[in-house]
């Protein structure tokens, strides 16, 4: 145990002069189940840089939180097969000793689940779950350090009183400050990556915009880089600076937040902008859903996986979009943006048909 | 926490004032006159109407059955003196009747059997939780490959025997076809006047049949409960905290899949307690369950109402214990 502060500075030197900290590549996932092999992620690559903030978006089933679990290595490894890169602050986690796998997990990345009420353990004290974080990481530290290292961390991520609650037991917290003791838990080892898997789904809104900012000067203050999986395309505005669209386990759409939210090339984003409620419209405006369901990874579509619930499928020559699987390009916005689509001229379909739909006002404005 | 014990100790004597209520109804509208038994023991079943009206009316059974039934209940907290034709016997508080075969105090026998019960109990129990438990999280932690469906069918199996055909089974096999040296003398010894070995090996056949019947259910629970402990939520948190796989297995999950084994168990063990009739009856072991047996077959009225109530008052005690510590091993349940 002696050489791992050792291996994490080499880990973290090497991360500086290699840039990204987090550097997936063709990262595959496959579960085997009874009915056939289950790949819920393929060919995804991306990167995380520290102080940099990359939301994955997609629905239910997408790959989402499949993909984060295979960085953290908290799948199953004797049912699920991992391929491709995975590069955590320059060390491969693909195929990493659990052991060493163990050292990195909690250490210098950090994850944050849904539900802290479910995440955390419901007989033990906030301040033990804390300290236990902290103490597999600090096996010199004594258990008074732990504590206060705790108590440290909720009065950081704003629990009052941070000295007493320490020894509440999580059904004593508010939904709100469970999903803060979750955040100081992730972050009581200085973490280079987090990733936060919806963690402010299971909140109400005006708690949702506090966590989020919690999260934000957290990153500001520990410069980590952070992961945000959501479906909230409003989560993604106000935190991220890169977004991946994931969609039945590949990446649809890669761009910085501005290039998505603005000029979106696939079709899939645009259902998804489009699906997010106006607030200031009329209530009896219909909201407009993306029709169909998810496909069944057992059996994907051929093709492009979307093409059955596209309604753009038929602007594409011949029936491509049902034969042959888009490659990820880089988009006509720029070299950073890339999208997984057949149509020629996806801005103009969007500007077109998709903008006057989603934002008339915003029509307005640009003619 | 205590006065949610009080509570519970209110409600609990109530229900033992109900079951004794009942037991003593039971027996005195049963399908011939309570004092028939005794009549016929007495006169070498030469009982005839005029002497068992002597009978009837020594004990009481002439009387009304709330006024007995006063009787019985003063005589458990003040002592009786309880009269047979023409003997008297004097029955000291708590006074729980006297036996129509031996003529002794119901109670003193009681509390003379208890030690050999009690010793079977402690041991089979211990045997559930020493092999049922360690097997059941094996088990769950090889969820799914060969090691756990062995396991888990057959435990099945030897569970869907029924109990006393699996211990009539083990006495024979163990001490008859090929008997165990040094373990075939079945019975209960005392473990102060004749020692531990013999106390021991006296009980260790019926412990070895108890403990590996209940165990099998035992590890069946456990893998359940631990099965779904570890695909909670918490478990994958403690996993992203780059916690050791035993931290996350026993701290994490056993703690968790405990409870409901400790409630089954709290069960369990009072059942134990209140005498294991087939335990006992198939090993001579002659305890409160042996003894019960007895009664039963010699239609010894007063032991059986006095193992009845005693077996009421062990399974209350014993729920009572079971959900104080629930809310010791599970900090959600608050005991108010």
């Amino acid at each position: 145990m002696t050489s791992v502060p050792m291996t994490q500075s080499s880990a973290a030197a090497a991360a500086e002069a290699d840039g990204p900290f987090l550097q997936v590549e063709d990262l595959k996932v496959t579960f085997p189940t009874e009915d056939g092999p289950v790949t819920a992620v393929q060919g995804l690559s991306y990167s995380v840089a520290k102080g940099k903030t990359l939301g994955i978006v997609g629905e239910s089933g997408s790959g989402k939180s499949v993909s984060s679990m295979a960085v953290m290595g908290l799948h199953d490894t004797k049912s699920a097969q991992i391929s491709g890169s995975i590069r955590v602050g320059g060390t491969e986690v693909v195929g990493l000793s659990e052991s060493r796998m163990r050292g990195l997990r909690g250490n210098s990345m950090a994850m944050i689940f849904q539900d802290a009420l479910a995440a955390l353990h419901p007989f033990y004290k906030i301040g033990g779950q804390l300290e236990e974080a902290y103490l597999v990481h600090h096996s010199g530290a004594s258990k008074r350090d732990a504590r206060r290292k705790a108590i440290e961390m909720l009065d950081r991520v704003g629990i009052p009183q941070p000295d007493r609650r320490v020894d509440d037991f999580p059904h004593q917290f508010s939904g709100g400050m469970r999903q803060r003791a979750m955040i100081a838990m992730g972050l009581i080892n200085d973490p280079s990556l987090l990733i936060a898997d919806e963690p402010t789904t299971a909140l109400d809104v005006t708690v949702q915009a506090q966590i989020l900012d919690l999260l934000q000067d957290l990153q500001r203050e520990f410069n980590s880089a952070v992961i945000i999986i959501t479906h909230d395309l409003g989560v993604i505005a106000e935190m991220a600076d890169d977004v991946l669209v994931m969609y039945a386990g590949r990446c649809v759409e890669y761009g910085t937040a501005k290039q998505i939210l603005t000029t979106p090339e696939m079709p899939y984003t645009w259902g998804l902008l489009s699906s997010i409620p106006d607030l200031s419209a009329s209530t009896d405006a219909r909201l407009i859903p993306i029709p169909g369901n998810p496909p069944s990874l057992l059996r994907p579509p051929s093709g492009c996986s979307f093409h059955p619930r596209c309604v753009h499928s038929d602007k594409v020559p011949g029936d491509l979009c049902v034969t042959e699987l888009p490659e990820l390009l880089p988009a006509s916005s720029g070299t950073a943006h890339l999208k997984r689509c057949h149509l020629a001229d996806p801005i103009a379909v969007y500007q077109d048909e998709v903008l006057p739909e989603i934002a008339p006002d915003l029509v307005e404005e640009t003619r | 926490m205590f006065a949610y014990v009080v509570k519970r100790l209110i409600s609990g004597v109530l229900v033992v004032a109900l079951v004794s209520m009942a037991i003593f109804l039971l027996f005195w509208y049963g399908p011939s006159s309570p004092a028939q038994p005794v009549c016929d023991r007495e006169t070498s079943n030469r009982c005839t109407p005029a002497r068992l009206e002597v009978y009837e009316k020594t004990l009481g059974y002439d009387n009304p059955v709330y006024e007995e039934y006063g009787k019985f209940v003063k005589g458990v907290f003040v002592g009786r003196t309880i009269t047979i034709a023409s003997s008297e016997y004097q029955c000291s508080a708590p006074c729980l009747g006297v036996s129509f075969r031996t003529k002794q105090p119901v109670k003193e026998e009681l509390v003379s059997r208890m030690p050999a019960t009690f010793s079977v109990a402690i041991g089979g129990a211990f045997l559930y939780l020493l092999f049922g438990v360690p097997i059941g999280v094996a088990a769950a932690r090889r969820r799914g490959t060969v090691t756990d469906k062995a396991l888990v069918s057959s435990f099945l199996f030897i569970s869907s025997i029924p109990y006393y055909l699996f211990a009539l089974l083990t006495w024979l096999y163990l001490t008859l076809t090929f008997p165990v040296p040094l373990f075939s003398d079945t019975g209960y010894f005392s473990f102060f006047s004749e020692g531990p070995w013999k106390w021991f090996s006296g009980l260790f056949l019926a412990w070895v049949a108890l403990g590996i019947f209940g165990c099998t259910q035992y590890t069946r629970f456990t893998r359940g409960a631990m099965v779904e402990a570890l695909s909670e939520d918490y478990i994958r948190t403690a996993k992203a905290k780059g916690l050791p796989a035993r931290t996350i297995v026993y701290k994490h999950g056993l703690r968790a899949a405990l409870v409901p084994v400790v409630t089954i168990f709290g069960i369990d063990f009072g059942t134990l307690l209140a005498g294991t009739i087939f335990t006992e009856r198939i090993f001579e072991i002659q305890g409160i369950g042996w003894w019960s047996l007895q009664a039963v077959q010699g239609r010894d009225l007063p032991v059986v109402q006095a193992t009845a109530l005693f077996s009421a008052v062990v399974l209350i005690i014993s729920n009572l214990l079971v959900d104080v510590v629930y809310s010791v091993l599970d900090p959600r349940v608050r005991l108010s």
